[in-house]
């Protein structure tokens, strides 16, 4: 590895580097699983198959969508520890407020989380309290507010439709036509951009890597699409993610808003100098973070059925590990979606691997941790090298 | 003669893909000053990183000779316990704690476990009251300007029984005032037969503190000779390999009608509320001109561009005239909107985000309209960057390649680049040479003159005199918050410009 980041060809940006890594980590994990789930029934292993693979996207989709939030939160420079008080908060509200129909319900869940995240984000922004601290008290303060408004009761899940959406699965032909527009959205993508290039008369890309371009993700899209519809479609939550994740990566990489959180949390006097206002991009941060938090309630309400007061509990932290395992700094300033989504992936197919080998439940938590602190072990070492 | 009390031979150190030294060969004599100079990445820093034991042995080739035994110093404690001293423009205090418990930070005296704060206090007192420092050694490093910490440093060094003390651009944030205290005191030092290494971009404090002088280019020795041999002109063609025939090039700006005034600012100080940095002071600046800023530091010269710039975040006030008409800037956004551009002072600091791309930082303050209001073009940017990139001649591999990996010129190259890409009319200038080589200062005064002549008001606030006098249609200088005075190119010799910026003149009121 040293040697393919010196010289060559084979020169890799040090964030691309530690993003292959990750993902050769889960590559690992992916295989060691597979290899210790056989039995006498399934030969090959059952942790990639069909059913269990589905089922392991959904338990990631809730993480996912927080964590996506909280990487634009950690690369502007702050922390967000409220948010799995909030999933509780904004989930308890939407399932008290199904009398008035699927709609209102849901809507007033991502309110309230975007509420949440303004007012924080305020406290922040425009009153200089460290993020650290007004979001500790959100932590406090949000759960106590669900006890009050719930009286400390489970509330279930009565409308149909809000529970088919934790635990539902879209039809393989929605499926399939998905697939075609994302296909289609790939190859029209690279074709612009290579337009774009010879447009401002930089060098284009070769054929080939034109062509591995569009194929690479092509190939994962279909494949994917195929492996869920065995198991009778991709679940909505995942659908969710997926768009969520889209969106955020699309935020983060091709806008201005997107360029502007990384500036401030590189360099916040460079990022005020250079005539951005700093105030407003971190408060936008805490605004989709508390908006992705009401999301998040709405799918883990779903899933679960029910609402009960203290759902959503430490959900914080697996957000944060997301991003961290996924190569986030929490200083700020360097970080991705794609890593943040992989970290949450890493940590699901831990959970689900772990419990289908009935490795008790102390034993995970131990194995969680560890990685946690490996992975960012193991990326200082890689940067003192480098 | 006798034998040299620190001999370096043959050093070679080499990092992935560079050979940052090839056999340098370098010795001090006892009570010595001996002067280091070279272009940034002339590979000064790596030799006295390896004297001071930070790549310790063996990473490096050669040997380390001190009074006739090798040394192989395997860290930097190894190098203190053998009397090596290293003095780095960073300052390394605790600013939070006292300027005695500085001085025997880790080396407090000690009994029974317990730290004798009286015995502290009264070894650092003597130690400067040795040194003729009015320096309280109860005060907090935090309450000492720059020049009193640099201070607090050598005495540091000198508890620890220096005999070799290395110095690295010592002067660089001091005043003058502040520079004549500390030669007076490394005059003392050598008289006490303290040997010095003298590392400085100044030549002229080269030559008037060392008796000899080494120059590196590219990791190599060009040699030493004793400085009354040298001049500044054939110290500057050995750093840079080739005669520089005149740093200044004489250039011809053609004045167009006033683009830029600001009148009345005024800025208080962000921490003692009443105390005023700049006092009503007013400046106006023509198509097509440079305008100089000279005076001290502390006289206000960059918080009163902060303030105009929208920056400053303290009380201020301050009327601004672009093209005649007032406008009002009340952050840098409105500012830049105004066709203002800032080259700050510090790029590492307020210039550049170290971890992102050259190009990633060239477009950050015009980004909007160098790619889109709020969906990026990432391959307009790169266009936009690569040629700014080979207008400006920013050596590094490509825009791609991370800011904190360039040298200091480059690095203030992709400063300035960030600002041109904004499309200014007035660019003030804070500072832009400093800590950067000479080969490098030449091209950014290359770039002010070109500027000029294309029609942009330059505003250049600049603590190297010579700098300020030989780049500037116009002078102001400004002491303690005041214009003490105002000359024309012509009239601005460096004795008229200093006397008003040291409050010995004032102008007629």
């Amino acid at each position: 590895m040293a040697e393919t980041n010196q010289t060559g060809r084979f020169k890799l940006r040090t964030s691309a580097l530690r993003a292959y890594t990750m993902l050769l980590a889960l590559i690992v994990i992916w295989m060691f699983f597979q290899w210790a789930t056989r039995d006498q029934y399934h030969p090959y292993g059952i942790f990639l198959g069909a059913v269990n693979f589905s089922k392991l996207l959904q338990q990631m989709a809730v993480t996912g969508v927080l964590a996506v939030g909280m990487l634009m939160v950690i690369v502007c420079g702050n922390i967000d520890l409220s948010i799995g008080a909030v999933v509780g908060l904004a989930g308890g509200i939407a399932a008290l407020t199904q009398g008035w129909g699927l709609v209102p319900s849901l809507a007033s869940a991502i309110v309230v989380g975007l509420a949440i995240g303004a007012l924080q984000g305020t406290l922040v922004a425009y009153f200089n309290i460290p993020a650290f601290i007004v979001t500790l008290g959100g932590l406090e303060a949000w759960r106590g507010v669900i006890l009050k408004l719930t009286k400390g009761a489970t509330i279930p899940v009565e409308l149909p439709i809000f529970r088919s959406l934790g635990r539902d699965f879209i039809d393989p032909r929605v499926g399939f036509a998905l697939a075609a527009v994302a296909v289609g959205g790939v190859v029209w993508t690279n074709i612009r951009r290579q337009r774009a290039r010879q447009r401002h008369g930089l060098t284009p890309l070769s054929a080939g890597g034109l062509m591995a371009r569009i194929a690479i993700p092509s190939i994962v899209i279909i494949g994917f699409i195929f492996l869920m519809n065995q198991a009778g479609g991709v679940p909505i939550p995942v659908i969710f993610l997926l768009a969520v994740a889209l969106a955020g990566a699309f935020l983060t990489a091709n806008t201005t808003f997107g360029r502007y959180l990384y500036a401030i949390g590189g360099n916040a006097d460079a990022a005020r100098l250079s005539g951005i206002n700093l105030r407003r991009y971190i408060l936008a941060a805490f605004c989709v973070m508390g908006a992705l938090a009401g999301l998040a309630s709405i799918l883990h309400t779903a899933r679960v059925g029910s609402a009960s007061p203290d759902a959503g509990t430490l959900m914080e932290l697996d957000a944060i590990a997301s991003c961290v395992i996924g190569g986030t700094s929490l200083m700020g300033g360097r970080g991705t979606v794609f890593g943040a989504v992989l970290g949450a992936l890493i940590l699901a197919s831990l959970d689900n691997g772990m419990s289908l080998l009935n490795v008790e439940n102390w034993a995970q938590y131990v194995v969680k941790g560890g990685v946690l602190v490996a992975a960012v072990g193991f990326d200082m070492y890689g940067r003192r090298g480098s | 003669m006798n034998k040299p009390l620190l001999e370096m031979k043959k050093i070679t150190k080499t990092f992935p893909g560079v050979k940052a030294l090839d056999g340098v060969t370098f010795d001090l004599n006892h009570g010595e000053i001996h002067a280091l100079v070279g272009e940034n990445g002339a590979g000064k820093s790596t030799l006295i990183k390896i004297l001071a034991g930070v790549y310790p042995y063996p990473d490096y080739g050669g040997e380390i000779v001190l009074e006739g035994s090798e040394r192989r110093f395997s860290s930097i404690r190894d190098a203190e316990k053998a009397g090596i001293a290293v003095i780095y423009q960073e300052l390394s205090l605790v600013k939070e704690l006292s300027v005695a418990e500085n001085i025997f930070l880790g080396r407090e005296p000690r009994r029974f476990g317990i730290i004798n704060w009286s015995d502290l206090y009264s070894r650092a007192q003597k130690l400067l009251s040795d040194l003729h420092l009015q320096i309280d050694p109860r005060a907090p490093v935090q309450n000492l300007g720059i020049g009193q910490q640099q201070l607090v440093e050598i005495a540091k060094a000198l508890s620890q029984e220096a005999r070799i003390l290395v110095l690295d651009e010592p002067t660089a944030a001091l005043t003058d005032a502040e520079v004549e205290t500390l030669f007076g005191i490394l005059d003392k030092l050598r008289e006490r037969g303290v040997a010095m290494i003298y590392i400085s971009h100044k030549l002229e404090e080269v030559f008037r503190i060392s008796s000899r002088i080494t120059v590196l280019r590219d990791g190599r020795s060009i040699g030493t000779d004793k400085a009354a041999d040298l001049d500044e002109a054939r110290v500057i063609a050995k750093m840079v390999g080739r005669e520089v025939g005149q740093i200044f090039p004489e250039a011809k700006h053609s004045l167009g009608p006033p683009v830029f005034e600001a009148r009345n600012v005024t800025v208080e100080d962000p921490t003692v509320p009443g105390k005023l940095l700049v006092d009503h002071v007013g400046f106006s600046a023509r198509k097509g001109e440079v305008l100089g800023i000279a005076g001290l530091m502390g006289s206000g010269r960059s918080e009163l561009l902060m303030a105009i710039f929208g920056a400053h975040p303290g009380r201020k006030s301050a009327e601004v005239l672009v093209d005649g008409k007032l406008v009002k800037i009340e952050n840098p956004y409105d500012a830049i909107k105004q066709g203002i551009g800032f080259v700050t002072e510090d790029r590492k600091r307020y210039g550049l985000i170290l971890e992102q791309t050259i190009l990633k930082n060239m477009t950050l303050a015009g980004l909007r309209h160098l790619s889109g209001r709020f969906v990026t073009d990432e391959d307009a940017e790169a266009a936009a960057g690569e040629r700014s990139a080979r207008e400006l001649r920013i050596k590094a591999p490509s825009v791609f390649t991370v800011a904190g990996t360039l040298s200091g010129g480059n690095q203030q190259k992709v400063v300035l680049a960030k600002w041109l890409l904004t499309n200014p009319r007035v660019l003030f200038l804070d500072e832009p040479t400093r800590g950067i080589d000479v080969g490098a200062k030449q091209e950014i005064y290359n770039e002010i003159n070109r500027l000029a002549e294309k029609g942009l008001a330059i505003v250049l606030v600049s603590s190297e005199l010579p700098e300020v006098l030989g780049l500037s249609d116009r002078v102001i200088v400004l002491h303690e918050g005041r214009v003490t005075g105002e000359f024309s190119r012509a009239e601005a010799t460096p004795e008229a410009v200093m006397s008003c910026a040291t409050g010995r003149r004032q102008l007629a009121a």
